[in-house]
């Protein structure tokens, strides 16, 4: 079973945070991997936000292929960071030779273009390099994205945490926002794409579950949209299935939970809104989950929320005082990083509930 | 002695021999007086004797002439294997047994010079059905626990009408970031996965149709089962058009159009609209042969509802005018979307077959988003009145038919837009929920039964050539006849009683079913929790193949 947490903060907070966070949880995972995607970056990649920054994990080939892929495309590199690493004798990390974060500038010609058409182009380019790395495994382009950076690797997460010298808190390498999980999907062959959380166009989650509806949904959401492609875990499916309501459909994000977990035709029958929901109800059948999940997700405006399936068969709990939020499968990793936090204010979500914090930190619960 | 003539029919020639035991027999008649098909009658046979009346054995002789019953020996009023006399008989002293040897399929040509017609299914022995060579083979143990079927609610409810995509819902967000419906969409029920098939309100005898119906406006309003009824080519009582049950029925149109000028006529009064329409282009039992009421079952009833004169009523094998599929879309649809002004669902039932999956195609694209339904009917399917050579040698298999088409929708992204829901012989072995989930698994929205219906109201036929005289007007039970004196046969609340009880079992079942795949809503598509011991089975369904 997996264990999910996550951090919202005022101030851009170093990934140990979320080790912490993770780690005393670690009775719940199986130690087989570590994965984060930092959204509203700080230290060194403050001054490029509006810039795509790439994550990368790849051979020496691996590097030429990818920036050959960019340079020909006419992107132009602003920033290289390469994690120091720590190979110490006996940690257990099954790493790739290099990890880059390369932040770029958008070719000439499509600088004066809309938010929408680089958009396009950002994706068009990760799954470009995907597929171009993907021979011989010559590497891993996790995200192409302003303001974006995922690390996902294969070992123990404490033994990561020390080859990536995370553990020491430094302002280089910080966010806003930190999704992180320690598990790779042990379920099938492990692939480093398959560990969450995942990230599309701004759009990230993280999954603790298990989804039944999987094939409903993969089958759909193949024919939906080029970027929904993968499918190596079944928690992918949230991902997609949220970028496909909020940014495709453009509706609210209230109406994510509505099309995942919908309520029973009784209670629709109920409701004013009788009309709106039935028809979500109906034409997105194929995207409901079903099995027990517990969500984490975050927005291209960095948005955090977090919400359930509809029994609740999972478990999470947010913890906040006036600078983070922190969601959490279990309360131990809030008290990790929150110790002298009021705990009177965690909130225990319910299986009909979404919980979002917004970027001053005001948390929100909308009831379905 | 009397020259033989071998071509002379006896009861060795038929499919069903009477067993008679004369020393059992009381000679009550009772018998007799219950085969609706005159298939044995009374008889006096000479018999000898032996008997000794002194005190040393004194052997003598006597003949007498005892009455006896005696099977019919005639290719008309042969023996069905019903059933009913052993049923009456209150000594055990007859009954049908199968006649292996029988000649009847040959000599029935020969004599009459005709093609064998009757009612029920397929007949051809057939092997294993592929239903039962698939099991629920995904259990939720440890990561997904499976839920409760006492405990937990399911929804157990499946569209009908056309689904938008959702890209074309017409929704805007307002100001206050609510979805807001901008004009209407098409309109979509959602019903019991189960409807009570098509069967006509002239196939069946007044008692059973109102049995059914009774039993549908009880499932929906004592029981919260909300289960549709179809009515099957040939309207249905004025009385029932306008009143409030209408809304539970959906009213079908077949090439024959018979009924509709009542429904028509009755429209202004209708209080309630219908569940919706169902336009029939072929039958599963009978693809390509339209429907055929013969005209001993053509009381005047009957007549009146359908608007004919006592006569063999056959729909044309298709809808004249009718020349590809764009053409039905826009012509039938299109009518009878107006007439009921868009507010009730259309859909279209087709006979399973080769090209099944053309046709689906053609509907899902269809840019009007008009279709409110594909129901396909497979070669198992049961009718009142066919040829015998359709029934068991004309049609598809349902499954695997099925199975395409769902496919066939993935491949486009476009499943669920067009609900599909299947029929053909489900439910055969009378266990309705595991047949219909494994098609939901596969691809179905719901299924749709009748023969099934009939067997809940006691109808004695079946896939062995058991009865299936339903298109005699002649149903030992009363359910397919209009013959008053079988009609009473028939208990109509018993009849209400046996389906809704069925229901209720099978309402159970669904969720023994659905609890253990972790599951609260219908698993549409969810081939991943089936798995197949049969190879080539799995191969062709794409579901996991196990041993
Ligand atoms: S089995 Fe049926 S058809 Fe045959 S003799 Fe008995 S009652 Fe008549
Ligand atoms: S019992 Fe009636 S309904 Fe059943 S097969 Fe015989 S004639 Fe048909």
């Amino acid at each position: 079973m997996c264990r999910i947490g996550a951090i919202k903060s005022l101030d851009y907070t170093h990934p140990s945070q979320a080790l912490l966070l993770m780690q005393s949880q670690q009775k719940g995972h199986d130690n087989s991997g570590f994965a984060m995607v930092m959204h509203d970056l700080g230290g060194i990649f403050e001054s490029y936000k509006h810039l795509p920054t790439l994550s990368l994990a790849c051979t020496d080939e691996g590097v030429k292929v990818a920036e050959d892929i960019l340079h020909a495309a006419g992107f132009n590199r602003v920033m290289q960071w390469v994690p120091e690493t720590n190979p110490l004798p006996g940690l257990d990390i099954n790493a790739m030779p290099n990890y880059l974060f390369q932040t770029y500038d958008y070719p000439k010609h499509v600088r004066h273009l809309g938010q929408k058409e680089k958009e396009d182009l950002l994706l068009n380019m990760r799954l470009k390099l995907r597929k171009a790395l993907e021979r011989d495994e010559m590497g891993f382009a996790y995200s192409f994205w302003p303001d974006v950076v995922t690390l996902k690797e294969i070992g123990d997460p404490k033994d990561i945490g020390t080859y990536f010298n995370l553990w020491e808190p430094d302002s280089k390498f910080t966010a806003k926002v930190i999704t992180a999980q320690c598990r790779q999907n042990t379920n099938y062959d492990i692939v480093r794409y398959a560990a969450h959380p995942f990230h599309l166009q701004g759009y990230t989650t993280l999954a603790n579950g298990e989804n039944t509806f999987y094939l409903k949904n993969v089958e759909l959401q193949r024919e939906l949209h080029r970027g929904y492609i993968g499918f190596e875990s079944d928690s992918q499916c949230f991902l997609y299935t949220l970028h496909y309501v909020h940014r495709e459909l453009g509706w609210p994000l209230s109406y994510f939970k509505h099309v995942i977990t919908p309520l029973p035709f009784e209670d629709i029958e109920r409701r004013d809104d009788k009309e709106q929901l039935l028809a979500i109800r109906q034409s997105l059948a194929h995207l409901e989950i079903n099995g027990p999940n517990t969500i984490i997700g975050v927005l291209p405006d960095n948005t955090m929320f977090t919400c359930c399936d509809a029994k609740k068969l999972r478990p999470v709990v947010i913890g906040r005082n006036e600078r983070m939020v922190v969601f959490s499968s279990e309360v131990c990793g809030i008290n990790e990083v929150l110790p002298d936090r009021d705990w009177e204010t965690d909130i225990y979500p319910h299986e009909r509930e979404v919980v979002a914090v917004t970027n001053d930190l005001e948390v929100q619960r909308w009831r379905q | 002695m009397e020259t033989m003539k071998v071509q002379n029919i006896t009861p060795n020639d038929l499919y069903w021999k009477i067993r008679y035991n004369a020393s059992r027999c009381t000679l009550c008649g009772s018998c007799v007086a219950a085969c609706s098909f005159r298939a044995i009658e009374p008889k006096v046979e000479r018999r000898r004797m032996v008997f000794s009346e002194g005190e040393l054995p004194e052997p003598k002789q006597r003949f007498s002439a005892v009455p006896v019953i005696k099977q019919v020996n005639s290719i008309k009023n042969y023996c069905r294997g019903c059933g009913i006399c052993e049923k009456v008989c209150p000594n055990d002293a007859i009954g049908p047994v199968r006649n292996p040897d029988t000649r009847h399929p040959i000599i029935t040509r020969c004599l009459a010079g005709d093609s064998i017609k009757r009612g029920g299914r397929k007949n051809l022995g057939s092997t294993t059905r592929t239903l039962d060579k698939i099991r629920i083979g995904r259990i939720s143990q440890m990561t997904d626990p499976s839920l409760d079927a006492q405990r937990h609610t399911f929804d157990l409810l499946a569209p009908f009408g056309r689904i938008l995509p959702p890209a074309k819902l017409p929704m805007g967000v307002t100001p206050e970031g609510l979805l807001q419906m901008q004009k209407e969409a098409p309109p979509v029920g959602w019903i019991y996965p189960v409807i009570i098939g098509d069967m006509s309100i002239g196939a069946l005898s007044w008692r059973m149709w109102e049995a059914v119906a009774m039993a549908t406006a009880y499932l929906n309003e004592e029981c919260g089962i909300p289960v549709r009824m179809c009515s099957g080519e040939g309207g249905m009582p004025v009385r029932l058009l306008k009143s409030r049950y209408l809304k539970y029925m959906i009213l079908q149109i077949a090439s024959g159009h018979f009924g509709w000028n009542r429904i028509i006529k009755a429209m202004p009064h209708m209080t309630e609209d219908p569940a919706g329409v169902l336009i029939k282009i072929g039958q599963g039992a009978k693809p390509g042969g339209g429907g055929l009421l013969m005209a001993q079952k053509v009381a005047e009833h009957i007549q009146a509802i359908r608007g004919v004169p006592k006569a063999d009523l056959l729909s044309p094998p298709n809808h004249q005018g009718l020349y590809s599929i764009e053409e039905s879309v826009q012509k039938m649809f299109l009518s009878f979307n107006a007439a009921f002004k868009f507010r009730v669902p259309v859909a279209i039932k087709v006979a399973a077959s080769a090209t099944s999956v053309s046709v689906f195609n053609n509907l899902v694209r269809d840019p009007y988003n008009i279709v409110g339904g594909f129901f396909l009917d497979g070669i198992d399917g049961g009718t009142g009145a066919a040829h015998e050579v359709s029934l068991d040698h004309t049609g598809h298999p349902i499954v695997s038919k099925l199975r395409d088409c769902y496919l066939a929708a993935v491949n486009q992204g476009r499943q669920g837009q067009i609900p599909l829901w299947a029929a053909g012989g489900l439910g055969k072995t009378g266990d309705l929920a595991a047949d219909a989930f494994k098609m939901i698994c596969l691809g179905a929205n719901g299924v749709f039964t009748g023969k099934l219906i009939l067997q809940m109201a006691g109808c004695v036929g079946n896939d062995q050539g058991r009865c299936n005289a339903c298109n005699t007007g002649l149903c030992p039970v009363g359910i397919t006849t209009q013959e008053p004196a079988l009609v009473h046969r028939l208990d109509p609340e018993r009849v209400a009683q046996n389906i809704v009880n069925y229901f209720l079992a099978m309402d159970q079942e669904f969720k023994k079913l659905m609890a253990p795949i972790g599951n609260s809503s219908l698993p549409v598509g969810r081939s991943d929790a089936l798995v197949s011991v049969d190879k080539p089975v799995a191969d062709k369904l794409q579901i996991q193949f196990v041993c």
